[in-house]
């Protein structure tokens, strides 16, 4: 009757427990719709729906000379992809009108004479007025207006050979079309593999918890370490899976290449899959109960991803607290390597201090999280 | 020969001593009721039995290894059901009865051998494929307990086993405790129910963290000259001083 205690077979008890924690992942349509559509759904959300850029808005002129100059500004800025015309107005009572009744987003106004005070006088006047209730793409159709203005300016002063003129341009290194998605494909990616595997790995254990089964594996001759590998072993693979699939659609649907090497790009995700698996145990150590796990994975560990990693909003930009507080988020790190392997094509040897941190971050979140699982089952 | 073996087995948490320099010793195949209130201490003695919880001071003996040194051959010698459901409800019915027997270790042909025998045992074949979340409690819990004893364990550790269940699949549940107790695997159970203390070999009723008495049902009834268990348990919890929590 005794139990067979010849070798551990450690073997069968991973496998067996893989193989349960596939059952639950592919029989819950919930765990399935966040592990495989959300990834899809938030990359074609943040590269087309929600981009810094501003196409085709409505411009109406008023412009009371009607000259050569005039005309070819116009013509230049509604050449465009920004600009759309939408009329002329008659006079500057009208201006007002646009903007209550959304005619237009932006009126130029050029001052009588326009094309004469210019040639004559080298000075000529230029308004450009935008609905400021909403600043960020005021300021966004300013710029691309002032932006198509100066040129038409540099290209008046070449036709005239005015000498010793000294003409500043920007050059956009990297992502030269401005583009949103080159932006955001890398902090959808750190989201992403951040919510997979620390939300999902510390919702799995803890569910085990909740439901009393954790109780019956402790008592099993199953070691505790090989619990914590089989959780990790299907959320690594899910991972994976998600990674391919972010970075095909940012290649073939998006247009964001890869710039540089693949293989290091995939080895430097590996490395922050690992950061985010450790942290997803941690989590699951210091909660009781699935809800627990999600709300403090989601306020511990998406909010400061989406916030502090420098995503959205530019770390530089930010208070020193907050500045500081960033280099503690492992997804800041991922986010800028993955900007360097992947936008700018760079090689290894750039990032390496990137490596470096998310390797230390991996190596003291992994041991810190052993050990408090251990301890819990006194 | 003895199978479980606690000398002075104590637990303090702090200044709470949960469980109090309890001695008791359960014979190979032997049904042993572990009784008491909630708060008694019962599931913290039972934690230190199953190797999940070291002893403050005193010691143990499960399946002739020490609880403090050797829990891990401990594990392996036992099963273990608690008053939680102890089965993955969204995995079918063989499903986890492979789980389980891969967690013991249990190599695959045996596992097809037993699962089969098993099945047909508890005329459970034509839901062989049944989610488990599907089967009604009582065949949750009779399923759980196969479980318990699928690897052949020398003990299994029962917590509340029938909590929830009505009287008829109680019965049936208690069947197979008897069955599994004549092929020599010791049960030890803990229970809320008293007519269940009645079908033990032998209870200790725990108050305050201090086994106050262990005797075979009919002898605790005859001293203290009570018509049932319930009537024993009574008188022996208003002894506590503990809060029950």
């Amino acid at each position: 009757m005794k139990h067979d205690l010849k070798m551990p077979p450690d073997m069968i008890q991973l496998l067996s427990f893989i193989k349960k924690e596939f059952y639950h992942i592919l029989r819950d349509k919930r765990t399935i719709l966040i592990l495989l559509v959300m990834p899809v759904i938030q990359i074609i959300l943040f590269g087309f729906a929600i981009t810094t850029e501003i196409k085709n808005n409505k411009i109406v002129i008023l412009d009371p000379s009607r000259d050569i100059a005039t005309s070819r500004i116009v013509r230049q800025l509604v050449e465009s992809e920004y600009f759309e015309l939408a009329g002329y107005l008659k006079s500057d009572k009208d201006i007002e009108k646009v903007f209550i009744n959304h005619e237009a987003e932006l009126v130029i106004v050029f001052a009588d004479k326009f094309s004469e005070n210019l040639m004559h006088t080298g000075k000529a006047d230029i308004q450009i007025i935008a609905d400021a209730s909403d600043p960020n793409t005021a300021v966004s159709l300013f710029n691309y207006a002032s932006g198509v203005i100066s040129y038409y300016q540099q290209e008046l002063m070449n036709e005239n050979n005015v000498p010793y003129q000294i003409t500043s341009g920007i050059r956009l290194l990297y992502n030269p079309g401005m583009k949103g998605a080159y932006n955001f494909v890398p902090g959808v990616m750190g989201m992403i593999l951040m919510l997979i595997c620390a939300m999902m790995t510390s919702i799995a254990i803890v569910r085990e918890k909740e439901t009393g089964t954790m109780e019956v594996l402790l008592v099993s001759p199953m070691r505790p370490i090989l619990i914590i590998i089989s959780k990790a072993v299907p959320y690594f693979i899910l991972s994976s899976v998600n990674l391919t699939t972010t970075l095909m659609l940012s290649v073939f649907v998006l247009g964001v290449p890869v710039a540089g090497s693949l293989f290091w790009l995939v080895l430097f995700s590996v490395v922050f899959i690992f950061v985010s698996l450790s942290l997803g145990l941690l989590v699951s150590t210091i909660t009781e109960t699935q809800v627990a796990a999600m709300l403090i994975s989601g306020m511990t560990l998406m909010m400061p991803v989406l916030m502090l990693s420098g995503m959205m909003f530019p770390i530089e930009n930010m208070p020193k607290f907050l500045q500081w507080l960033s280099h503690i988020i492992p997804a800041r790190w991922y986010i800028a390597g993955v900007r360097k392997l992947m936008i700018k094509g760079l090689g290894v040897t750039s990032v390496l201090k990137e490596f470096a941190i998310l390797g230390g971050m991996a190596v003291i979140l992994i041991t810190v999280s052993l050990k408090k699982f251990k301890k819990r089952l006194e | 020969m003895n199978v479980i073996k606690a000398e002075n087995l104590t637990k303090r948490f702090g200044n709470f001593t949960a469980v109090d320099a309890i001695s008791f010793e359960v014979k190979k195949g032997e049904i042993f009721g572990f009784l008491g209130a909630n708060g008694a201490g019962k599931t913290t003695a039972m934690r230190m039995l199953c190797g999940l919880s070291s002893p403050t001071s005193g010691r143990g003996e499960v399946a002739g290894f020490d609880i403090e040194k050797q829990s891990e051959k401990i594990k392996s010698s036992i099963g273990y059901m608690s008053q939680k459901f102890s089965l993955y409800g969204d995995l079918k019915v063989y499903e986890n009865i492979r789980l389980f027997a891969g967690i013991y270790g249990m190599p695959e042909k045996k596992i097809k051998v037993r699962t089969d025998e098993l099945l047909e045992k508890l005329g459970f074949q034509k839901e062989r494929n049944t989610l488990v979340k599907s089967l009604p409690l009582g065949w949750k819990q009779k399923l759980s307990f196969s479980v318990a004893v699928f690897h052949d364990p020398q003990i299994v550790f029962l917590d509340e086993p029938t909590g929830g269940v009505d009287p008829s699949a109680r019965r049936q549940f208690w069947e197979m405790i008897y069955e599994a107790s004549s092929r020599g695997i010791t049960v030890f159970v803990t229970t809320h129910y008293m007519d269940e203390a009645e079908y033990c070999h032998r209870v200790s009723i725990m108050v305050d963290g201090k086994i106050e008495v262990l005797d075979s049902p009919s002898n605790l009834k005859k001293i203290y000259s009570a018509a049932s268990m319930d009537e024993v348990f009574h008188r022996m919890a208003r002894k506590a001083v503990r809060n029950e929590t």
